[in-house]
Parts: C-alpha cells; sequence; structure tokens
C-alpha cells in the first residue's frame, strides 16, 4: 500500500534488463553534522540511476541543498563533514575526494541562488567550468557551441557581465557552465527559485533534453514539488534530515499526503508529513 | 593675509616662475609614485583575489630583494640569480599557503590578516638570519646618469623603472584577462563558492596568487633596492602603498598605478613648494590625509570595482 513498497529506486531508474547493474550514484545513509555539533542529516539513502532524473523534495530547510554538498564534496568549504555512511559513484566510494576530483569523474553540481561570477561575462562563465578538462581549445570551442545551441540567450549575451544579466539568463549561464566540465550527472539545486514558472518550464525542457541527448543523469533539489514531479522519473522526500517518503513520479503525484502536503491540492488538519506517518518511518528506519 | 597669500598664491607664482623646475619636480614625484604602484599592484592582487590585505607585501620585498642580492653575492650571473630568486618567491608562496592560509581556511578575514602580520615578522627574521642585516649594496648594471630632453634633466634609471612597471602590470593583465589560470583567478575573486563547484582548486590559486605577488615585490625589490640598497626600513614602503591602495581602490591594479602617480607627484610637489611652510617632511603624512579625505567622498576608491546590486 505505501508508496516506497511500489517501486525501488534502483529498478525505477534503471531498464529492467539491467535491474542488476549498481546505479550510477548510491549515498547510503549518510549522517552529516556542520562546526562538529549540528546534526542536519539523519541517515539519508538515495539513488540515481545512470540516465536517470531524480528529484529531492522538501521544504525549506529540509536538508536538500546538505545532501547534493555532500554528494560533490563542497560540504567542507562550509565546515560540514559527512561522519557515517557513504558515497559511491560509479563503484568508487568518493566522499574523501576533492571537489575538483569530482568534476574530473563527472559530477557536477549546480548551485542554489545561481552563483555566477558576476565580473566575469557569460562566455567566460562557461570557460571557467571547462577549467578541469585538458583536452585541448578546439574541443572546448565546440563545446561552448554546443552549449550556445541550447541555450540560445546566452549566445546573444555572451559578451554581458554575468552580474548584469537577468535571472533566468543567469540560471542558464550557471547550468551551461556545469554542462562544459562534459559531466555525467548534473546535481541541481532549486534552479526555479525566483523565476516566472514560463522560464522555468524553458529551463527544465532544455535539461531535459540534457538528459536525453548528452545521457547527463539529474538529482535535482527542489520546493516547487509540482514542477520537480512532472520532470522526474523518481522522487524523494526529506524533511528534517530524513527520507520519509520516495517512490516513482507518477505515484508520488497521486499519494494523497504528498498532493496534501507538497502539492497543495485536498484539506486537513494535519500540518506535518511525519506525525501522520510516522509509524511507517520508524519501520523503514528499523529494517 | 601676508600667511594666506605665501600659502595660497605664493608657490603658483614659483611654478610659473620656473616652469622647467616644475617639470623635474612632477617627474620626480611620478618616479617615487611608480615605486608606490610597485608595491601597492602587489597589494591589489592578493586582496583581490581572496580579500585578505597582506600586510607582509612589504616584508616579501625586502626577502625579494635580499635574496637576488645573496645569490649574486654566492657569484652567480644575474639572470640565474633572478631566476633563482623567482623560483625562492614561489616556494615562499606554496609555505605560505601550507602553514597560513591552508590551517586558516574559512576564518574570518581580520584572522586571515593579524596571520599576515605574524607572517611579516617571520618573512623579515628569516631574511635576516639567512643574508644578514647589513645595508646591501644591489646593483643589477640598470643604467644611470641622466640626459636632457630640452631643458628638462631625466633620470634613466626612473625611465627603467617606469618601463618595468608597465612591462609588469601589461604583462598581468594579459595574464588575467587571457589564460584559464588568469580567468580562475578573477573567477575566484567573485566567488569562491562557485569556483570550488566547477572544480578549480583554490589552494592552487592561493599559491599562483602568491606568487604572482612575490615576483611583483622582486621587480619592487630591485627598484628600490638600486635606489636606496636592500634594508629594513623598506618593509617600511608597505605602510606607503597602504594610502596608494585607499585611493586607487583595493582590488584594481590600474587604480593602483593611477594613485601610486597622484601621491608621488602631489607629495613632491607639497614638499617642495609647502613643505618649508609646513615645517618640513611632508611627504611622510601627506598620503595618508589625502586619503583620508578620499575615504569621505570615495571609499571604493578611484577605480574600485563596482560592487553588483543586481541579483
Ligand atoms: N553551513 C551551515 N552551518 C550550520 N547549519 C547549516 C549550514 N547549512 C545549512 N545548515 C542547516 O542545515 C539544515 C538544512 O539546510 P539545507 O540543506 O540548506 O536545506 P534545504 O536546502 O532543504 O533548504 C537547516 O536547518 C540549516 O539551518
Ligand atoms: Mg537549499
Amino acid at each position: 500500500m505505501s508508496v516506497q513498497r511500489e517501486a525501488r529506486p534502483d529498478e525505477a531508474n534503471t531498464p529492467t534488463v539491467e535491474a542488476e547493474k549498481a546505479p550510477l550514484l548510491s549515498v547510503n545513509s549518510i549522517e552529516v553534522i556542520y562546526d562538529h555539533v549540528i546534526l542536519v542529516l539523519k541517515g539519508v539513502s538515495l539513488t540515481v540511476g545512470e540516465g536517470g532524473i531524480v528529484a529531492l523534495l522538501g521544504g525549506n530547510g529540509a536538508g536538500k541543498t546538505t545532501t547534493l554538498k555532500a554528494i560533490s564534496n563542497l560540504l567542507k568549504a562550509e565546515r560540514g563533514e559527512v561522519t557515517k555512511g557513504t558515497i559511491v559513484f560509479d563503484g568508487e566510494q568518493v566522499q574523501d575526494l576533492t571537489p575538483n576530483d569530482l568534476v574530473r569523474r563527472g559530477v557536477i553540481q549546480v548551485m542554489e541562488g545561481r552563483h555566477c561570477f558576476e565580473h566575469l561575462s557569460v562566455e567566460e562563465n562557461l570557460l571557467t567550468g571547462a577549467f578541469t578538462r585538458s583536452d585541448g581549445a578546439a574541443e572546448i570551442r565546440a563545446d561552448l557551441e554546443r552549449v550556445y545551441a541550447y541555450f540560445p540567450r546566452l549566445k546573444d549575451r555572451r559578451d554581458a557581465q554575468a552580474g548584469y544579466t537577468s535571472g533566468g539568463e543567469q540560471q542558464m549561464t550557471a547550468i551551461g557552465r556545469a554542462l562544459m566540465s562534459r559531466p555525467r550527472m548534473m546535481l541541481l539545486d532549486e534552479p526555479s527559485m525566483g523565476l516566472a514558472p514560463q522560464l522555468v518550464e524553458e529551463i527544465f525542457d532544455i535539461v531535459r533534453q540534457l538528459n536525453d541527448k548528452e545521457g547527463v543523469s539529474i538529482l535535482l533539489a527542489e520546493q516547487n514539488t509540482n514542477m520537480a514531479l512532472k520532470f522526474a522519473n523518481f522522487g524523494y522526500i526529506l524533511e528534517n534530515g530524513r527520507v520519509v517518503l520516495d517512490g516513482e513520479a507518477s505515484a508520488l503525484r497521486d499519494n494523497d499526503d504528498v498532493k496534501e502536503f507538497y502539492l497543495g491540492i485536498g484539506g486537513g488538519e494535519r500540518r506535518s508529513f511525519r506525525e501522520f506517518k510516522s509509524y511507517r518511518r520508524r519501520k523503514r528506519w528499523l529494517s | 593675509m601676508q600667511v594666506l597669500f605665501d600659502f595660497l598664491i605664493g608657490p603658483f607664482f614659483q611654478i610659473f616662475e620656473a616652469p622647467i623646475f616644475f617639470v623635474e619636480v612632477v617627474i620626480g614625484g611620478m618616479a617615487a609614485g611608480i615605486m608606490y604602484a610597485l608595491v601597492a599592484i602587489g597589494f591589489a592582487v592578493i586582496f583581490k583575489a581572496s580579500g585578505i590585505v597582506n600586510f607582509a607585501q612589504g616584508a616579501m620585498v625586502l626577502f625579494a630583494g635580499l635574496t637576488l642580492v645573496g645569490f649574486l653575492q654566492m657569484g652567480a650571473p644575474l639572470w640565474l640569480a633572478l631566476i633563482a630568486t623567482v623560483v625562492v618567491m614561489v616556494a615562499l608562496a606554496y609555505a605560505v599557503e601550507r602553514v597560513v592560509l591552508g590551517p586558516l581556511v574559512n576564518q574570518p578575514l581580520i584572522v586571515l590578516f593579524m596571520a599576515t602580520i605574524g607572517l611579516s615578522f617571520v618573512i623579515e627574521g628569516f631574511g635576516e638570519l639567512a643574508w644578514g642585516s647589513d645595508v646591501h649594496r644591489l646593483d643589477v648594471g640598470l643604467p644611470r646618469g641622466s640626459f636632457f630632453v630640452g631643458d628638462i634633466m631625466i633620470d634613466r634609471f626612473h625611465l627603467v623603472a617606469a618601463g618595468s612597471a608597465g612591462a609588469l602590470v601589461v604583462a598581468i593583465v594579459l595574464f588575467m584577462q587571457y589564460t584559464k589560470f588568469g580567468r580562475a583567478l578573477r573567477a575566484v575573486a567573485d566567488d569562491h563558492q562557485a569556483a570550488l563547484s566547477v572544480g578549480i582548486p583554490l589552494r592552487m590559486i592561493w599559491v599562483i596568487t602568491w606568487s604572482i605577488a612575490g615576483v611583483i615585490a622582486l621587480v619592487a625589490g630591485v627598484m628600490w633596492g638600486t635606489q636606496a640598497g636592500i634594508q629594513f626600513s623598506l618593509v617600511l614602503i608597505a605602510f606607503k602603498a597602504l594610502p596608494v591602495l585607499i585611493l586607487g581602490g583595493f582590488n584594481s591594479i590600474t587604480g593602483a598605478i593611477v594613485a601610486g602617480l597622484i601621491i608621488g607627484v602631489g607629495e613632491t610637489v607639497f614638499e617642495v613648494y609647502w613643505g618649508q611652510m609646513m615645517g618640513g617632511a611632508t611627504e611622510n603624512w601627506f598620503a595618508y590625509v589625502v586619503a583620508m579625505i578620499f575615504l569621505f567622498f570615495r571609499p571604493q576608491g578611484l577605480f574600485g570595482e563596482r560592487i553588483i546590486e543586481r541579483v
């Protein structure tokens, strides 16, 4: 009856013929502590299969950004630390690598709030994404043109200082910049934040194409549950540093609790998903 | 009345009476200004990349000068001594990153500033230990003497100093604008987090930044050393670079040059024409007063990077 019984993540993300194959990314019960004392993630597990689009949902402060940064290893720069559990990418434990190592292996994060290099031009921003590459200027040039093909707007704005471009253009620049590293997996942190719905749609469409044509696997953290579940094929819901629910995107969309708490459909007195589902969670974590 | 006349009008009469002398005073001021600028650029490079005010830049000038003199005294030919000194400065940058910046990463900037004060004493002490505390004469064969253009006397050394400073700045700008590492440096200057996220290793960037500052210190050391000998008072010129930076904007290399010239010319002209009335030695404080006045009107400096407000 419960959603997480309907499909295991690895089944959902990989074709059935390859059901035996290990997922591209697996996060195994990680615990994250900031400043040596603030426990933020309390045993988060998730997997993303090769070519999958997985959504990581949850309200503000649930731990989405922390999870992504644990994977891309940007935590250390914020005095955060993975104290328990493992993170495996393509069969290799990666939690002790540097962000540079991870980008070289194909894992790149597009940070929340875009974080463009304001005083660099849009094109220079894109080129910084190729920092870890050593395959020569011609290849990098060619990839730049590919990015412009996905984001024609950026081509028009290539010489503009990134700090003076619009929010949508900055988000595109940030995604394009990540693409320049030739990633196998992109960790997208709230790309829809602060953008008009139409623009969000446009950007998600392009990301879907990247997934389709470039084979980039996507882990997407979003508060915009509705949009994210339309776009992803699997989803996890985080609350307070724990996964409280997971399942195929279509199942999550139809789930009554998700409808009520995250999609704003239907009514009820319960204020938190946890209040009602605690019995199920207990079952999960004890097993 | 007479006092006001002496102060406000008199000096301009003197300027008009002897314009050639005035031009020479200005040129002398420019020469001094370039020297300040050479130190200020070293500050600006590090500040731009990391937000750190490197108090040890003056000590690095001394250290670079001492090292060069040391290698020359060991009998190395000039070109070898220069290369060896550059190697030493890069090694110093690496050591600074390992010992000071690395362990203090994520600390507030004020802590890093304090660390560079400590570093200044360490470098100074180490230089003294390694090369002794005498005043060393430095002669790398830069042209001496002077020649006349019309009636104006020009010091050959000043031309060389200006040329070297110019070449140095052009080299830095080309590196920053057109190379992968220069671009990465600017990216880091804009947003450390984002730079990390695209795989730019910050530690490597710090080493490069401090190496550049080290090479700038070497050029400054050669110029100052040729003029005044390598001595420990060189550390104090770092203080003169501070008002230059305030005037020019802490993160601007162009600003450091222009402000260096303004302050050099300003204080020299002021000393020559007004110094007597003010009790002399005005160049000791002139720059600081200008910087202070300037802070009221334009705290980001003449060429300081505009802060982009839009998000
Ligand atoms: N650098 C940090 N130091 C201490 N606590 C942090 C830090 N970053 C995030 N947190 C805390 O961790 C929790 C999860 O934050 P975050 O991962 O940013 O959530 P989300 O991205 O889902 O909004 C929040 O309670 C937040 O206050
Ligand atoms: Mg977040």
